[in-house]
């Protein structure tokens, strides 16, 4: 293969990383006394996929590591050792280091060659040494069998033939694989009773698997092995070591890189030799086990029924994000030009008008149904960000000796792309938190009448416009009065009467710790004010919930999207402002009488028996209204952060969908200000920032 | 830092290209890779609680792009808004910033010797923006620097420099 491979490269980090990320989390899944042949059989074939793949690049450190790893992998799913809790860890670091490898040859990250050592070494002192002493051991005599059966053989002289001449290259020589007499095929099944083949056996699968270690073979299959189709497919099967063609109109240049597939079940000979008469176009060619008895006959086949590959495999593409962003942008400009078209459209009038108003009202359905499905191409589901986190959740369980169960929900929430890459920190850090303050040791938990292993949820839902995802544990609850006497230490602004959730919103602030000890998990108080920043750069809201012994609940208010937001239109001196639908409660004509003042600068509006700050936006954007007296005007009453604030504007124009545009990328960002947007006429309007105007009540800034 | 500016100005020893335009009684030139495009004044939505300078933000073709007014910056010519007033859209960086000036006049190509290093002065254009001052038979041309210009903190156009 002379052609360039670099340009598959990045096909080949993304399905190492896919592959990474399916050994991870049925490495999480196993039932380590009693694991799944399946699921054994699924990582092996991702770390061997991944071998593969790195063979075929020539990213030889990761060969290395993904070759240990495979063996190990291998003689546990052969069943010669029994599935440790040390193994898993092994592999899990295991796939860490190899994803640290990619990473490097990524360009991004260095390698750390210790780590690698260690690993190495780890995985290599489990796969030797237990083998002999684990429980289902085979005889002895079978050891060396599945033991060189996984090196690297290629320095064998006799197997390197065999190999060029059977695989690799069915279609040019589809009959050698099916002559009986072909040394080095088959897999030698290494059953005790069989121990008189014990020496042949020895070389045989050296060949057979050698294979799979070698050139021709390699060259092919660590990106054929992608489809999600084939993947589904092989894992009815017990084969591993399985080449599958992608779906059979890849191109012939692929066909001719061949695959074999290797099973150890049994199969009549005679069937199998006239299946390969019939098979001249297949794909898959298979080498059948032989039964004990008859461990020197051979059979050939051209697996005709496997060949049939599901045709899913291609439903789905890879597109660049660029792409669906500009997708995005052009959608954006369409909604603006609409709206501008239906304004000029409903000054028309007369007898055109009606054909006309018929028109823009198709244009505008058509408009936002292609809105919705732009806007759809980029959501995802939270899935996407959940499953690192049991890795995680174990990682520290272990590390802090407390047991913790993490309790998935509403994994299938679908969200934008932007925020899914970008909520993973902020939630990682509100799980570790949970980890590392909230759940105790078991030996506390206990004695408090809970059982010993906690449990954290992560709960993702739709609420409106907007995603709702909570972190909550069964934990020991947030402790008020330490955070209170943490606060005054800090000399923060607090009283001891003060509700419970703005001493909850205490913990957010910057530096803020209340841990006793710090330790490499949390404590450091760097991090709950990050967390709240992240969020609120996403336009969203975080809440914490705590009760003291019962555990603590954290709530993040997501926009579902960053692009468009529904938005009610407000004018005040002439211009326009947009305010945020979702935080809108209601909208009411107050007079004078309502007005309560509180000292100098205090006013409260009193609503329904409630007292509201009331902040009066012309004072805040410093512009002339036209409603100078609270019955001229309108109050719009919003919630943010859980707190009530009454907005005083001029008048109420309207609610519409708006495209928001960043202020930022051409200006900065200004202060009660989220974004800008265009409007129908083409004119900008600026959209408030609620929960920023918010908390300028509540701090006497205005 | 003069003799960087030197160097810089040096550096294209068949000349460079500025278009001028007038503030006042004044010509200045900046960097003609530097412009987008020229256009008229419209439609500025003004934002709360910036300088006065700083007009506001307009739509052009769908980007939010902030308007300043370098007449008030200046403190030079008439402050009025007509259908005379011109736009000047520049490209500073990946950002994009319209300045309104009293008027366009052309595009002019100046030989390194026909820019003059700037004197030390006291006005309200900080010398450091100036790159040097052109001399074209009677008319002096007053070079900016307008890429530091608007970058500076006094413009409060970005966000590092605003805190």
């Amino acid at each position: 293969m002379s052609f360039d491979l670099s340009q598959f490269y990045q096909v080949f980090f993304e399905e190492t990383a896919e592959h990474l990320a399916t050994m991870e989390s049925l490495l999480l899944a196993l039932d380590v006394s009693n694991p799944s042949m399946d699921d054994l059989n699924a990582i092996f074939r991702a770390a061997h996929s991944i071998k593969g793949g790195s063979g075929t690049f020539g990213f030889n450190d990761m060969i290395a590591v993904t070759h240990i790893l495979e063996t190990l992998l291998d003689k546990l799913r052969k069943q010669e050792m029994q599935l440790t809790d040390e193994m898993v860890n092994a592999f899990l670091e295991a796939g860490d280091v190899i994803g640290m490898q990619l990473a490097a040859h990524r360009g991004d990250g260095e390698v750390d060659e210790d780590a690698i050592k260690s690993v190495c070494a780890t995985l290599e002192a489990l796969s030797s040494a237990k083998s002999v002493a684990s429980p289902p051991a085979p005889p002895p005599v079978s050891q060396p069998v599945a033991d060189e059966g996984f090196g690297f053989f290629d320095d064998l002289p006799a197997s390197a033939a065999s190999e060029d001449a059977g695989y690799g290259f069915f279609d040019a020589e589809p009959k050698t694989e099916s002559v009986p007499s072909d040394p080095g095929y088959g897999f030698f099944d290494d059953l005790p009773t069989s121990s008189s083949e014990a020496a042949p056996a020895q070389t045989a699968p050296d060949q057979g698997y050698g294979f799979f270690e070698d050139a021709p073979g390699n060259a092919g299959y660590g990106f054929f092995e992608n489809a999600p189709g084939v993947v589904a497919e092989v894992e009815n099967k017990q084969g591993y070591g399985f080449f599958r063609e992608t779906p059979a109109q890849r191109s012939e240049r692929e066909n001719k890189q061949g695959y074999g597939v290797y099973e150890e079940y049994e199969r009549p000979n005679g069937t199998a030799s006239a299946a390969a008469a019939t098979a001249a176009d297949a794909h898959v060619g298979r080498r059948e086990t032989d039964v004990p008895g008859v461990e020197n006959v051979r059979a050939g086949k051209r697996a005709t029924d496997k060949v049939v590959v599901s045709p899913q495999a291609e439903s789905s593409i890879r597109v660049s994000v660029e792409k669906v962003d500009q997708l995005m942008n052009l959608m954006g400009e369409l909604v603006i030009t609409q709206a501008m078209l239906a304004q000029a459209a409903s000054q028309v009038d007369g007898l055109v008008h009606e054909r006309l108003e018929q028109g823009m009202r198709q244009l505008e359905r058509n408009t936002r149904d292609l809105q919705e499905a732009v806007m759809s191409i980029r959501m995802l589901p939270i899935s996407f960000v959940f499953s690192r986190f049991p890795r995680v959740v174990r990682d520290l369980a272990g590390k802090l000796s407390k047991q913790v169960e993490l309790k998935t929900l509403g994994e299938g929430t679908e969200l934008d792309k932007g925020l899914i890459e970008k909520i993973a920190d902020p939630l990682t850090h509100l799980i570790r938190n949970s980890l590392d303050h909230g759940i105790e040791i078991p030996e506390k938990r206990l004695a408090a009448g809970k059982p010993a292993k906690g449990t954290i949820t992560l709960n993702a839902f739709h609420q409106g416009s907007s995603i709702v995802l909570e972190v909550s544990d069964d934990g020991a609850g947030l402790n008020r009065s330490r955070i209170l006497n943490k606060a005054k230490e800090r000399g923060l602004p607090v009283s001891d009467d003060m509700p419970d959730s703005e001493v909850w919103m205490l913990i957010f602030e910057a530096g803020f710790s209340t841990a006793e000890v710090v330790t490499d998990v949390s404590g450091r108080g760097v991090g709950m004010d990050v967390v709240k920043r992240n969020i609120g750069e996403l336009g969203g809201r975080i809440e914490l919930d705590s009760s003291e012994g019962h555990g603590t609940r954290t709530t993040i208010r997501l926009p579902l999207t960053l692009a468009i937001l529904d938005g009610l239109s407000l004018s005040i001196g002439g211009e326009v402002y947009i305010a945020p639908l979702n935080s809108i409660i209601e909208s009411l004509q107050v007079t004078e009488a309502d007005l309560k003042t509180v000292g100098r600068d205090g006013r409260l509006l009193r609503v329904r028996g409630e007292y509201l700050p009331l902040l009066p936006l012309h004072e805040v954007f410093n512009v002339k209204p036209k409603a100078e007296a609270l019955d001229q005007g309108i109050v719009v009453i919003v919630e943010t952060a859980g707190k009530k604030t009454a907005l005083f504007v001029d008048e109420l124009l309207g609610q519409q969908q708006v495209v928001i545009k960043s202020l930022e990328s051409n200006f900065r960002r200004v202060q009660g200000i989220s974004g800008a947007t265009i409007m129908g006429d083409g004119r900008v309007a600026l959209i408030l920032d609620l929960a920023e105007l918010g908390t300028r009540v509540a701090q006497h800034q205005v | 830092m003069a003799a960087l500016q030197e160097n810089s100005l040096n550096n294209n020893a068949v000349g460079r290209e500025f278009l001028t335009f007038t503030l006042g009684s004044e010509e200045y030139g900046i960097d003609i890779l530097r412009v987008q495009e020229i256009r008229g004044y419209d439609a500025v939505t003004p934002i709360a609680n910036t300088p006065a300078f700083i007009k506001g933000v307009i739509n052009l073709r769908g980007t939010i792009v902030p308007i300043v007014d370098l007449r008030i910056k200046f403190n030079l010519g008439k402050i009025e808004y007509d259908q005379f007033t011109v736009v000047i859209i520049l490209n500073i960086g990946a950002r994009v910033v319209g300045v309104v000036v009293d008027g366009v006049s052309d595009v002019l190509t100046l030989n390194a010797d026909q820019i003059k290093e700037a004197p030390p002065l006291s006005s309200t254009l900080d010398t450091s923006y100036i790159l040097g001052l052109g001399t074209l038979a009677e008319r002096m041309l007053i070079l900016v620097d307008i890429e530091k210009l608007m970058g500076s903190q006094e413009m409060a156009l970005t966000d590092a420099q605003a805190e």
